[in-house]
């Protein structure tokens, strides 16, 4: 099977793209019968049927080109030697792809190729990984008759400006197939052939350019269509061929691309995206395919280590010390404060399996139901608005599905940063294809993101709307469907509620909510708002993907319940090319969710307060389970200023620099007498930790991730922990010393619980998900076989439900003194809070946080790209360097938070969403004036940085 | 027990109440949203500034929700 450790080679190649058709057609090649789908290319077919037909230009994730000339075959009654890779297979064909005829002239093919390439096999880093080499061996090429002396390329530099891959053009046989790769697959067209005939040549952008500061953005598609050594990464010339790969999940963002780990011994030569990978289908971005390289960086701890308090240096210790020491911190405290003073946050960077371990820990060791998760920071409000009108917590589709979209709509995501695999492929639906004209796209963003304008995708319509107004936005668009009749009252009356229907409709239809009455609020021209609803509202298949400028609003459930009423009036869900779709931040925000990490739910999104779901519990492990919910993260920070919550586990999450106002949550940690945190770096949160358990990265760990479309996939290991042990692992051990009888011996056993125990993962597994690669939840008796689509013929909850959302002005309002709007969002190199991607070479990319101010403002102000500027709100100051542009409108500024130095939320309010305290990061009334540089909090934080993280007998502390 | 996180937990249930005017009974989906999402201590924290301050600060609807949640405790 493809995922299993077995003798390296390539994924097999079929030379052109699949075809589906419910007609089989079949034919004759080299005398077999062969039956494949109408409309598949003969190169297709003969690889299908076990042959290969020699091939340069041709890869099966590209179109067809026909260039190289050397997939010639004959046909019986076809004249002359037609190319495989456009000949389209026909009823009653008979193919000969190996005669005396198709000999000599692809011989004769290979020979010019090879006339104008270095004969430096044995040295070259493609040694025995090259399609030229193979394809010269396949036609049997044994001389070159035309000399080397002639005019050739093979003395071209090589740009070395990349720093993950080369491009050496000496070794190029202008196939294409990088260029189409730029263009098809990524979507950026950052390459072309430049000049022609033998003067052709592969170019990054202008001629004046490298690779690096074209507008190249390193997702590794081209290196990964190149047949030769021209384009390679340069850990395979460093080290040397793989000699066995392993399929694993990436551990970056939502969209949970697979990869082949290609290794040699523990060794990772590269990461190539699995083509079989139902998430990406074998694309790739700069993170997942390059940025790995954080998991053996120098500033990544290995041992565990304790101190009795946070103003004295670390010491290293015995795993045995360390857990030791925990348990009777934790059983002090239990003893002297009771369990509520005990806490545990999970990581959505976690698999399924060590975050489900991590609430059980919590819920059946400490005995509370004090647990939370990041995802409280990014995504709660999709939980609470998703379950509350359609039933179920996540989003309706699978990302396939966009493909069969006719209008997008895009609000408050930026997906070619935040998720850019996944933005390639709607991209790839947003242009034209075979004469199928692209999807209509609409953007609500307070910022001119990428997608609004890049090569061949402009949307039809973006709505700038003032950060802060989603709802107002949202409901302008139901006012206009509504009032001008454009609803599907048919699906309505069918599939929702339809009293709730009307009373939305009635309150949507006053006019105080049309496009007119709202636009001072908003700031979007009523014209536009009206065309966009009309757009969604009549063009076919709707699809809304939204993100974190969705959520982390004072209204973010109100936002996701807008959107959803959105697509339910206009009868969008419940089919291919509709839906509803959260893109998740991390790699496993749906999974931590979905295992029960939040305060007043078990696995599966049922309320602790159910007794039939805490009795299932209860049976299985043998103890009680709390029926009160517990608190959240900033309901925890808050209890440890009052004097009643006295310790926490944090496994694999930074909420110092992560979570809003920064100041709270260091005071809300310093009042805790034991802070554990289990992570791989000693990160932020750690300057106020007793104790440091030191993690694995997920390429040290088995388990499963599941990705913004339900897919839960397999993770798996290619080496062993350097720390020891797998988080799981950690977790039990600490679970053990404070005595608890656990003995997981794998993660199945873990999954086997979680299916036990929670009806949508019944029909999980490791057995299945290892046959499969994947499986989309619900699996259970309904759904055997997953759930791609959900809400099909019905809601989960029965009645698609109408929520009234009445825009709600957030409390964090612009003023004489603050008079700009701050919101946040992230770059495509960088990730998060940085912990991984700044200990990778991509900070070549991103060195620190810009503030994007526009030039209005900017000029008031004084302050020119490339300034220090202070940053000032009502929580707080910081510094960083401006750049200014008109992506932002007058009176907004946005900035990155990828660099702990920038301390982004030092600015950032308490403020939070109504139902879920997901925090208001994109809205924060600021002020902007010239600075000298950092701030007096950012230089004491620093100092109070370095001294936090002495060790004591280390060369850091020696240092100081 | 009540300490100064409760002028948060006073903005927060505002903050519920005017957000759920359009609900057939606003006063029930406050009651229901604190009961299902508040932890024990949280709504003991309240309940000590409603004997304590009566209504003062609160929204109409959410002091009501807060009341009726209160009778329910002291019923139970």
């Amino acid at each position: 099977m493809g995922f299993e450790r077995h003798e390296y080679r390539k994924q097999p190649d079929f030379g052109t793209p699949e075809v589906v058709s419910d007609t089989q057609v079949t034919l004759q090649i080299d005398g077999r019968a062969v039956s494949v789908p109408a409309g598949t290319t003969v190169m297709r077919a003969a690889a299908l049927a076990g042959g290969s037909i020699p091939k340069l230009c041709a890869t099966d994730n590209l179109k067809q080109f026909g260039s190289c000339r050397l997939c010639l075959v004959e046909v019986d009654g076809m004249r002359g030697t037609p190319a495989s890779c456009t000949t389209l297979v026909a009823p009653g064909m008979n193919v000969h792809t190996q005669t005396p005829r198709l000999q000599k002239l692809r011989r004769g093919v290979m020979e010019l190729y090879i006339s104008d390439h270095p004969l430096d096999c044995l040295t070259c880093s493609a040694n025995n990984d090259c399609e030229l080499q193979d394809q010269a061996a396949a036609v049997g090429l044994r001389d070159v008759r035309y000399g080397y002396e002639g005019a050739n390329h093979l003395g071209e530099a090589t740009d070395t400006s990349n720093p993950y891959f080369d491009f050496d053009p000496s070794k190029c046989i202008a196939c294409s197939r990088c260029v189409r790769a730029c263009d098809e697959v990524q979507g950026t067209f950052a390459l072309t052939i430049e000049g022609r005939g033998f003067e052709s040549k592969v170019s990054a952008g202008l001629a004046s350019d490298t690779y690096f500061s074209s507008e190249c953005v390193s997702c590794g598609a081209c290196v990964q269509a190149c047949p030769t050594a021209t384009l390679q990464e340069k850990a395979v010339k460093e080290i040397g061929k793989p000699e066995r790969a392993v399929v694993t999940t990436c551990a970056y963002c939502g969209v949970g691309c697979t990869f082949r780990a290609e290794m040699r011994g523990e060794q990772v030569v590269r990461m190539v995206p699995w083509k079989d990978g139902k998430a990406n289908r074998g694309h790739s971005c700069v993170k997942g395919r390059f940025a790995w390289g954080y998991a053996q960086h120098e500033e990544r701890m290995l041992k565990p280590m304790i101190r009795s308090s946070i103003d004295q240096p670390w010491q290293e210790v015995s795993w045995e010390q360390a857990l030791g020491h925990a348990a009777s911190e934790i059983t002090r405290i239990k003893a002297k404060y009771g369990a509520n003073a005990l806490g545990g946050i999970t990581s959505s960077r976690c698999t399924n399996e060590e975050t489900f371990l991590v609430q059980k820990l919590v819920r059946a060791g400490f005995g509370t139901n004090n647990v939370d998760t990041c995802a409280r920071v990014c995504h709660s409000p999709t939980g609470y608005g998703l379950k509350t009108t359609f039933g179920t917590s996540a989003g309706t589709q699978d990302f396939d599905s966009v493909m069969d979209s006719d209008v997008i709509l895009v609000i408050g995501a930026n997906p070619t940063d935040g998720h850019p695999v996944f933005a390639s492929r709607m991209k790839r639906r947003l242009r034209p294809n075979n004469g199928k004209p692209g999807a209509k796209l609409i953007v609500i963003d307070p910022r001119r993101t990428d997608l609004v304008r890049s090569p061949h995708v402009v949307a039809d319509h973006h709505l700038p709307l003032r950060p802060g107004t989603n709802v107002a936005v949202l409901t302008a668009m139901a006012h206009v469907i509504v009032t001008e009749g454009l609803a599907d009252e048919a699906f309505v009356r069918e599939r929702c509620d339809w009293d709730e229907y009307q009373h939305w409709a009635e309150f949507v239809a006053l006019e105080r909510n049309s496009p007119e009455f709202l636009a001072p609020v908003t700031g979007v021209d009523a014209p536009t708002v009206r065309e966009a609803a009309r757009l969604f509202a009549t063009g076919g298949n709707g699809a809304i993907y939204y993100g974190l400028g969705v959520t982390e609003h004072s209204q973010g459930s109100s936002t996701v319940m807008a959107i959803a009423n959105l697509a339910m009036a206009t009868g969008n869900i419940g089919r291919r090319g509709v839906g509803v779709n959260p893109l998740r931040g991390q790699n496993n925000v749906q999974g931590a969710c979905d295992m029960g990490s939040f305060p007043h739910e078990l696995s599966g999104y049922r309320h602790v307060s159910d007794p039939d779901a805490r009795a299932l519990f209860e049976a299985d492990w043998g103890v009680p389970i709390d029926p009160e919910p517990g608190l959240r993260i900033p309901n925890m920070l808050d209890a440890a200023t009052d004097g009643v919550f006295k310790a926490i586990y944090i496994q694999g999450e930074d909420i110092l620099q992560s979570d809003p106002d920064t100041k709270h949550v260091a005071a809300g940690l310093a009042a805790m007498e034991c802070v554990i945190v289990h992570d791989l770096f000693l990160n932020e949160t750690a300057n106020y930790a007793h104790i440091f358990l030191p993690g694995s990265t997920f390429l040290e760990k088995n388990g499963t991730f599941t990705n913004a479309e339900r897919r839960i996939q397999p993770v798996r290991k290619v080496m062993e922990p350097l720390n020891g042990y797998e988080d799981w692992q950690v977790t039990q051990l600490l679970a053990q010393a404070i005595g608890l009888d656990w003995n997981y011996t794998h993660p199945r056993e873990i999954m086997d619980e979680i299916a036990r125990l929670t009806p949508s993962f019944s029909g999980v597994n490791y057995a299945r998900l290892d046959a499969d690669g994947s499986l989309q939840w619900p699996v259970n008796a309904a759904a055997p076989d997953g759930s791609p689509i959900m809400h099909i013929d019905g809601f989960v909850r029965g009645k698609g439900k109408f929520v009234v959302t009445d825009y709600v002005p957030t409390d964090e309002r612009t003023g004489p003194r603050f008079p700009l709007l701050l919101t946040t969002g992230r770059i495509l190199s960088q990730y998060n809070v940085g912990a991984q991607t700044r200990r990778t070479a991509n900070v070549v990319w991103h060195e620190e946080d810009l503030l994007e101010i526009h030039p209005t403002d900017a000029e008031n102000r004084g302050i020119k790209s490339g300034d220090w500027v202070r940053l000032a709100s009502r929580s707080g100051e910081t510094t960083l360097r401006a750049t200014v542009t008109d992506r932002v409108a007058p009176g907004v500024v946005y900035t990155t938070f990828h660099h702990p130095a920038t301390q982004a939320n030092v600015v950032t309010t308490d403020f939070s969403d109504w139902a879920t305290n997901c925090p208001e990061y994109k809205v924060t009334a600021v002020q902007i004036t010239p600075s000298n540089g950092p701030s007096d909090w950012q230089e004491g934080y620093e100092a109070l940085s370095q001294r936090s993280r002495r060790i004591a007998g280390s060369a850091m502390e020696a240092a100081e | 027990m009540s300490g100064d996180s409760t002028a948060n937990l006073v903005r927060m249930v505002n903050q519920i109440a005017r957000n759920v005017t359009h609900e057939a009974d606003p006063v029930a989906t406050v009651a229901d949203h604190v009961a299902a999402f508040w932890s024990g201590r949280m709504r003991a924290q309240i309940a000590t500034w409603l004997d304590q301050h009566g209504g003062e600060g609160l929204d109409p609807v959410a002091l009501a929700a807060l009341q009726r949640l209160q009778q329910g405790a002291d019923a139970g």
